[in-house]
């Protein structure tokens, strides 16, 4: 398949002033510029990606996610290497970001489809079907200083979704309009997946990037430390932030340190019926005393989450060394299926992940019933 | 990757490819200003109407300005302190409109990437089309005051030099090609250096007056610039150092075109006639225009290049 984003070896470094002279006169009076130190943003990131994928970058804040997508786009260039995008690429950095408050909707439309890169042909051509999916119908010859912020991204996202792009690009402004306009959004992207086209998308929300891409990318300090299947990345991902969340939150125990070893059953499978009751012991170790909370999340195999449980209601008090937990569900309210088992441990206030384990086990749950889909209802009728 | 391949909306195989690298080849850059040409369209047009949008006259705004520098020379320079040109307002429009011109491209373009820093820190595009955007912009307003200057040369019945009239388009395209250029160039570094505007304010006034406007440089410099003295024995002809001044030879082409008399009878001594501009053949004017398009192309390239190795860092220093 042919490569439509090939990143090769990029790096980008951000020089951070401390004290920065930026005017003539200041660079007469001291001669030396002013001090800074480099962060290194990108550290020599490689991927490629073929046609019709859709790619999630997962990272936390200052990984590089936003300035690997803006070197993408070619809004910041690279320190070293060079990116190769193959085809029109629609950047939806920011929504809007190129609007003239002073003109039209229409005025606007035309102006952020051709940074956009599409000619006034194409523009004329999609005019409609961008006005329409945005419902702003009746404002498009309104100034857009005298749009409300809502009517203001619906026509930015209508444009750039319309317009025909053989890549998009999203940095978190999937987050728009209200949750009608959302699902709108939603399905218009999995339109494009259905077209083949391909997709960026950067998230914090690993679930969204779970149920979207069927890959993805994760950024720690600047480096790739996971690209493939979405599954495997987000747990890395997890993985890391739970790592990294012991060292940081000033809210956890400080030098607490705990490892989940193995997660299992007294039969030895993840096999359950529905509203059963099921159980499993969690083995871990720790190395101090901790008191924190219990908490797991259920996955359907394309990234729906099922459940994430309240860890306010499962306390959980360790001592040091190692030890087993007994996790019990008193039933199991789902139909048949797998589900992918993720479980954790939070300390503090909820707030913050002392130990994760992503998709530990595969819970199949079988049933005898006839309802499909992820829960069973019991519907009972009677005429009223 | 191994399974069959989507459902293809078109081949991608053979749609164009765009690099993104820290140090773009300067053919890669002409190419990519060349296809945003569309875009570039779109800044002028829209940078008139905001600018005219919320104004009962419009663009006649525009002409305000200009009307007003012209009326003000014409008393100072043709009353105040007569200089016995006949018909001075004509040949100061004549200098002006291409003055005009030349400021409104180089002030304008000097901040544009600081004040349209929203787009160029969000969107992609070639960024030196921003300073072009003033070339195209600054255009428009040169046009307008052609059309004004028409109507005034119509009043005063006064014909241009019909012979040389082609020369003014090669003219105008000549200074847009140095001022975008000089543009761009400013533009970057005014990114980096805020206080380039405020030196380039002072520098345009000068530049003013090293231009033959308020003046004539056949009748009141020529003379002067032939016999330099520099101690005591040495003259110097210093003419070539005052045509260095691109804007000079563009201004005294379409002093040549419009004014079209180069030689006059002053209205204090009717009978004595003298030169307001040069008795030049139109070849000389047409090599001294080719010599400033020649050196706004250089200065293009040297901007595109300098404006790429700026350009990198824009998104975080502004």
């Amino acid at each position: 398949m042919t490569a439509v984003v090939q990143v090769e070896n990029i790096s980008k470094r951000f020089r951070l002033y401390h004290e920065r002279h930026r005017s003539v006169k200041d660079r007469i009076i001291h001669p030396g510029g002013g001090t800074y130190t480099d962060l290194q943003a990108l550290d020599d990131v490689s991927f490629s990606i073929d046609a019709g994928q859709t790619v999630g970058i997962l990272g936390r804040n200052g990984s590089g996610k936003s300035t690997l997508l803006k070197c993408i786009c070619g809004v910041l260039k690279p320190n070293e290497g060079q990116i190769l995008v193959r085809g029109t690429l629609a950047g939806l950095l920011e929504l809007g970001a190129g609007f003239q408050p002073e003109l039209s909707g229409r005025d606007n439309v035309y102006l952020s489809g051709s940074m956009l890169g599409f000619s006034r042909k194409d523009v004329d051509r999609l005019f409609d079907s961008i006005v329409e999916f945005s419902e702003l119908e009746g404002f498009v010859d309104t100034q857009v200083k005298f749009y409300s912020s809502g009517m203001y991204v619906r026509l930015a996202f209508a444009v750039a979704v319309n317009v025909d792009p053989d890549v998009l690009v999203v940095d978190e402004v999937l987050a728009v309009g209200d949750e009608r306009f959302q699902a709108k959004c939603m399905d218009r992207i999995r339109q494009f997946q259905l077209e083949g086209r391909t997709i960026m998308l950067v998230s914090h929300n690993a679930d969204q990037v779970r149920s979207l891409c069927d890959r993805a990318i994760v950024l720690d300090h600047g480096r790739m430390i996971a690209d493939g299947p979405s599954g495997d990345s987000v747990r890395i991902f997890r993985e890391a932030l739970s790592a990294d969340s012991r060292s940081v939150d000033a809210e956890a125990p400080v030098n607490v340190s705990i490892s989940i070893e193995s997660v299992t059953t007294s039969t030895g499978r993840f096999a359950a019926h529905t509203n059963e009751a099921f159980g499993f012991e969690v083995a871990l170790t720790s190395n101090e005393s901790f008191d924190g909370f219990f908490v797991m999340e259920l996955h359907t195999h394309d990234g729906t989450l099922v459940t994430r449980t309240d860890p306010t209601t499962a306390p959980v008090s360790l001592s040091p060394g190692h030890q087993r937990l007994a996790v019990s569900l008193p039933a199991l309210p789902l139909l048949d299926g797998d589900y992918e088992l993720s479980v954790g441990l939070l300390s503090g206030f909820g707030h913050s992940v002392a130990a994760w384990r992503e998709q530990v086990a595969t819970l199949e749950v079988s049933y005898d019933g006839r309802a499909s889909g992820l829960v069973p209802l019991a519907p009972r009728v009677n005429l009223a | 990757m191994s399974d069959s391949p989507p459902p293809a909306r078109r081949p991608v195989e053979d749609r164009p490819v765009r690099i993104v690298s820290a140090r773009p080849s300067i053919g890669l850059r002409f190419k990519e200003i060349w296809e945003s040409r569309e875009l570039l369209s779109y800044f002028v047009i829209t940078d008139i109407k905001i600018k005219y949008k919320a104004s009962a006259l419009g663009i006649l705004w525009s002409m305000f300005a200009p009307a007003a520098t012209l009326a003000i020379y014409w008393v100072v320079f043709g009353k105040i302190l007569p200089n016995s040109v006949p018909n001075f307002a004509l040949f100061l429009f004549a200098g002006l409109l291409i003055w005009n011109f030349f400021f409104g491209v180089i002030i304008t373009s000097t901040s544009v990437v600081v004040d349209r820093a929203g787009i160029v820190k969000k969107v992609a595009f070639p960024r030196e089309i921003l300073a072009l955007s003033t070339v195209g912009t600054s255009f428009v307003y040169f046009l307008i005051q052609c059309g004004v200057m028409v109507i005034f040369m119509l009043a005063l019945w006064h014909p241009p030099a019909w012979g040389m009239l082609w020369l003014l388009p090669l003219s105008i395209f000549a200074l847009a090609v140095f001022a975008g250029s000089l543009g761009i160039l400013l533009s970057a570094i005014n990114v980096y250096l805020r206080d380039t505007r405020h030196l380039i304010e002072v520098a345009l006034q000068l530049w003013f007056f090293l231009t033959p406007i308020v003046y004539s440089f056949e009748h009141q410099i020529s003379k002067k610039l032939h016999h330099v003295a520099v101690g005591n024995d040495h003259i110097l002809n210093l003419t070539w150092l005052y045509f260095l001044n691109p804007v000079t030879p563009i201004v005294m082409t379409f002093q040549r075109v419009i004014y079209a008399q180069p030689t006059v009878r002053a209205t204090s001594v009717p009978h004595v006639p003298y030169s307001v501009l040069p008795t030049w053949p139109t070849s000389t004017y047409l090599l001294l225009n080719l010599g400033v398009l020649a050196a706004g192309l250089v200065l293009f390239a040297i901007a595109i290049t300098v404006f790429g190795r700026l350009e990198g860092n824009f998104a975080e220093e502004l």
